[in-house]
């Protein structure tokens, strides 16, 4: 009785077995890959930062433990950058965030033309942003450029650290809003249309809608925009490199730390603040996640 | 009502395009009038054009681009659909793994791999190669693969899966003959997102590579220096700025549904 | 054609729940089979079973004398229509149709005959080259019958069929589903939640609950002598009143008086033991306006303002409410709970369906007259019947 109770057992989950084999065998390729291009070198990244490692002195390569990490840790260059980028990171995902919900419901709810803004919105979102960065910088050029000569003559604001680095966050948002409004468009078509039909017959305004019951529905929606968008926006390189390259103290830490690793060679310091950057992208991931408890995508709210 | 709506498009039709005209309209200008500072180009000229045409470093640039962006898409693609499907409808140990590895990949910082990436490629010969910078593209762009095409792959009816085993179909039978043909229009949709994020990056462009033998057209461009040392690059670069963003202008203008659904998740379809 | 055996299937859940307990039953070759009951009552898990679609944990399932339980659904020779119907979106009428015929490598012409010929069964010849987006609702439900129907397969199953369909469609439906089957001759089994669909289609209905068998038999059988509360509860439309009760000498002390002992109960009483407190079942057919039911001499009658009134043209439906002191079983809770209607504690509706011609008022007094001999008494903890032998 029991034996053909096992029987039954091993062969009802037959199907299951065959289910999770099939599982592994089409997600190890992705798995396999993605492992093997960050795993080990994130890891060697991390042993780098450990040496004093300079590829123009091939011999002069020592252990010397965290003494790479004190030395950026106390170097102005590095705070500099480090609060440069906290600076744009802030100010142009907040502009993206009400820019990006305006764009949103312009994209979703226009009666008129919706392709065609569709369409037109893609185009910043698409454009190679190198290209675009170098149009930023012939406009702000004196004498080349159209919204330079609207400023008082003799201005060069590219080469000011202020208004240079006003200019990488024009930039940065003019490319990124359109993603952050079609994940937040993604966010409002959720909102169930009956719902705000329901809030109309109950009295309410077109803007109490949006703010009681569209706006709270969007929030996972939201979070998530802002969670990309904040990592995406501290990683930023091509904007800072066309415009300025970092000069006036307008580097950003990925700037910095490419400087360093291909432009001085210079492995350790560069795996450094290499580790550094990962590490305070993964706190402002934790904090986001914690503190918001945001629903990302994978997570059970699938 | 519509009224204010033309406007209101017409401000976003602004935001959109007065950048980029800005770009093509340097692209056209005449070297001399370069410093003239106005929109629109006072004396028109094709020259800008025909000599990045005539740059081998450029027009080489342009076959790597081709070339890299299409192979990681490939494979991209590949990989990706196969664990979305595993994703999206089979349960299996690890599957929580995968999804959390690719979330991370997604938020991780690029300058954090090109630091050990520099060195291990250097090691391996795979410096300044074609392969040295499909492997990285195709890593970054499979987070956004899977995510995408599992969200593709969930919209399919569970039940015509069972319907089609029903009807006396294999398993792969029932994959072939009616899931793939289902899931082909989200297969292209991200392989649009895939190409495109491949297609603009800079940083392992120029990190990777050293020669025109593997670099890709953006961080050809800012090598740039103009015909000679004295020439202004502006034309150039211009041109070739123009030259690159042509083709996702392209596809953004024939699959503009498909990409919005792409990235809402099927939420918004046009 | 062919004959299924459920032979003590269970189906049990890696965390321990049970969907479907011990199921037995012999489904004879053309026989029509309902499986019936409420949600989560196990019906749609065991159909699943005898498709292939779930594991069976314990059991055999035999078609035809072999043991199925390992087969894969494809090779069981089954065909299964589903409740959204799970047409191929991208494929048009006739090759959704033909699909189980592609896959087992029919000829062309082979294909095309049996196609046309499901097409004209089902009055689908205009739309073969439409895809299912732009059928209706009951175009779509006949192109996923024909896609069942044109492989000829052993047996049929149907899970809830009709249940997208609009009221007056379903109707319709039904009727032209009875027709195939009994055209086709093929086994069928067909799960549905609504008892009026299992009352009309099939030859025998199994009514499950919480993954039991309460009752197999032919739709009278069960309408008059159900085994158990929940089966008398559930089959029958208006349901049956269900009235608490304490046995006495004189009769089964109810809300609407004392019922005079028939002999039904009689019999009950002397074959076992009945508890001092019962169950009272009448049906709402066994009541009548006593100005028009005269005096048939085995019955009682009560009287009581009528609460609503529905006027059915063919009948009038008279609900009354009683106060009641006696307390609730169990069983009756359950019932109520299963049926999706929400008790008022201490509360008793009855409903009586009287002739037409009654002269009942809404808010007025009416004298009822209930036949006694049409009572069932159940056990108040166990739920059975006890003037069931």
């Amino acid at each position: 009785m029991s034996h053909r109770a096992g029987r039954a057992r091993a062969l009802l989950s037959e199907g299951k077995r065959s289910e999770r084999r099939l599982g592994l065998w089409l997600s190890a390729p992705a798995m396999i890959i993605m492992v093997a291009v960050t795993g080990w070198p994130i890891i060697y990244s991390f042993l780098l930062s450990l040496q004093r490692n300079d590829l123009r002195f091939p011999q002069d390569q020592v252990w010397i433990g965290l003494d790479n990490y004190g030395t950026v840790l106390a170097s102005p260059y590095w705070w500099n950058a480090f609060w440069v980028t906290i600076l744009i990171t802030v100010v142009s995902v907040a502009v993206e965030l009400v820019l990006g919900m305006l764009l949103a419901i312009v994209m979703y709810r226009t009666l008129v033309g919706k392709g065609l803004v569709r369409t037109v919105m893609l185009i910043p979102y698409g454009i190679v942003t190198v290209a675009a960065a170098y149009g930023w910088k012939y406009a702000w050029t004196p004498g080349t450029g159209w919204l330079a000569n609207l400023l008082p003559a003799g201005s060069a604001p590219l080469t000011e650290r202020g208004p240079a680095i006003a200019i990488i966050i024009v930039a940065e948002i003019w490319k990124t809003t359109p993603f952050m409004a079609l994940l937040l468009m993604a966010g409002l078509a959720v909102v169930p249309e009956e719902l705000l039909r329901a809030a109309s017959m109950d009295g309410a305004s077109r803007r109490q809608r949006f703010v009681r019951v569209t706006l709270p529905l969007m929030k996972p929606a939201i979070l998530v925009a802002l969670l990309f968008r904040t990592l995406d926006a501290f990683r930023i390189f091509d904007n800072i490199y066309v415009l300025t390259n970092g000069a006036q103290d307008t580097s950003s830490v990925s700037i910095t730390a490419y400087h360093n690793l291909i432009g001085g060679l210079n492995l350790g310091i560069g795996s450094t603040m290499s580790v550094l950057i990962l590490i305070t992208v993964a706190i402002i991931a934790f904090i986001f996640i914690k503190m918001f408890g945001a629903a990302a995508p994978g997570g059970d709210g699938r | 009502m519509k009224a204010r709506w033309a406007l209101v498009d017409l401000v976003v039709l602004v935001y959109a395009l007065v950048p980029v005209l800005w770009i093509v309209s340097l692209s056209f200008k005449d070297p001399s009038t370069f410093t003239d500072g106005s929109f629109v180009p006072t004396r028109w000229t094709w020259a800008n054009y025909s000599g990045i045409f005539r740059n081998d470093d450029f027009t080489r640039g342009l076959i790597n681009s081709i070339g890299i962006g299409l192979i990681s898409t490939f494979v991209a693609i590949l990989f990706g659909t196969m664990a979305a499907y595993a994703v999206a409808r089979l349960t299996f140990p690890g599957k929580k793994v995968l999804v959390g590895f690719s979330l991370l990949i997604a938020m991780f910082p690029q300058i954090s791999l090109v630091t050990p990436l520099f060195q291990i490629e250097r090691g391996l010969g795979l410096f300044n190669t074609w392969l040295g910078l499909i492997l990285p593209y195709i890593t970054f762009a499979l987070p956004l693969t899977i995510y995408t095409l599992s969200a593709f792959f969930r919209e399919i009816p569970w039940e015509l899966e069972k319907a089609a085993k029903m009807d006396g179909a294999t398993p792969f039978q029932a994959f072939r003959q009616v899931i793939a043909p289902l899931a082909a229009p989200g297969m292209v949709t991200t392989a649009i997102l895939a190409f495109i994020t491949c297609w603009n990056d800079f940083l392992f462009a120029i990190s990777l590579t050293s020669s025109n033998a593997a670099r890709t057209a953006p961080a050809t461009i800012s090598f740039f220096t103009g015909s000679s040392q004295f020439e202004d690059p502006t034309g150039s670069i211009s041109a070739a700025a123009v030259v690159i963003t042509a083709p996702i202008v392209i596809f953004v203008l024939f699959f503009q549904r498909r990409i919005v659904a792409g990235l809402t998740s099927g939420a918004v379809k046009g | 054609m062919a004959e299924i055996v459920l032979d003590g299937v269970t189906k049990r859940y890696p965390d321990g729940t049970t969907a479907v307990d011990r199921f037995d039953l012999r489904i004879a070759d053309h026989e029509f089979v309902i499986l019936v009951g409420p949600s989560g009552c196990g019906k749609s898990t065991t159909l699943n079973m005898i498709a292939g679609l779930e594991d069976i944990t314990e059991g055999e399932l035999r078609i035809d004398g072999a043991r199925v339980n390992e087969k894969a659904p494809r090779d069981r020779d089954i065909a299964m229509v589903f409740q959204s119907y799970a047409l191929y979106p991208h494929m048009t009428v006739r090759e959704n149709i033909a699909f189980p015929l592609k896959l087992a490598k029919l000829a062309k012409t082979e294909i095309d005959a049996k196609v046309e010929h499901a097409a004209d069964l089902l009055d689908l010849k205009p739309h073969l080259d439409r895809r299912p987006a732009n059928l209706s609702g009951g175009q779509r439900q006949r192109v996923a019958m024909g896609r069942a129907i044109v492989r000829s397969p052993k047996a049929f199953l149907m899970d809830e069929p009709l249940s997208n369909l609009d009221a007056k469609l379903r109707v319709q439906m039904r009727t032209s589903i009875s027709r195939l089957q009994k055209n086709l001759g093929t086994t069928t089994v067909y799960v549905t939640h609504d008892q009026t669909e299992a009352m009309t289609l099939g030859d025998r209905i199994v009514i499950m609950r919480s993954g039991l068998i309460q009752q197999v038999g032919a739709p009278q059988e069960l309408y008059d002598h159900p085994a158990n509360l929940f089966v008398a509860g559930f089959i029958g439309s208006p349901s049956m009143n269900f009235l608490p009760a304490e046995v006495s000498e004189g009769g089964l002390r109810t809300g609407i008086g004392t019922i005079p002992l028939g002999d039904r109960v009689r019999r009950a009483m002397a074959t076992r033991r009945v508890p001092g407190e019962v169950i009272v079942g009448l049906r709402p057919e066994a009541f009548q306006d006593a100005a028009l039911a005269g005096d048939p001499g085995h019955g009682g009658t009560f009287t009581d303002s009528v609460d609503i009134l529905e006027s059915m043209g063919s009948e009038k439906l008279a609900y009354f409410t009683l106060e009641s002191g006696a307390a609730q079983s169990e069983h009756l809770a359950e019932v109520a709970r299963d049926a999706g209607a929400d008790d008022v504690p201490g509360v008793v509706q009855i409903v009586a369906q009287l002739d037409p011609k009654s002269a009942a008022r809404e808010g007025r007094p009416m004298k009822i007259w209930f036949d006694s001999d049409a009572v069932h008494l159940f056990d108040p903890k166990s739920g059975s019947n006890l003037t069931e032998v």
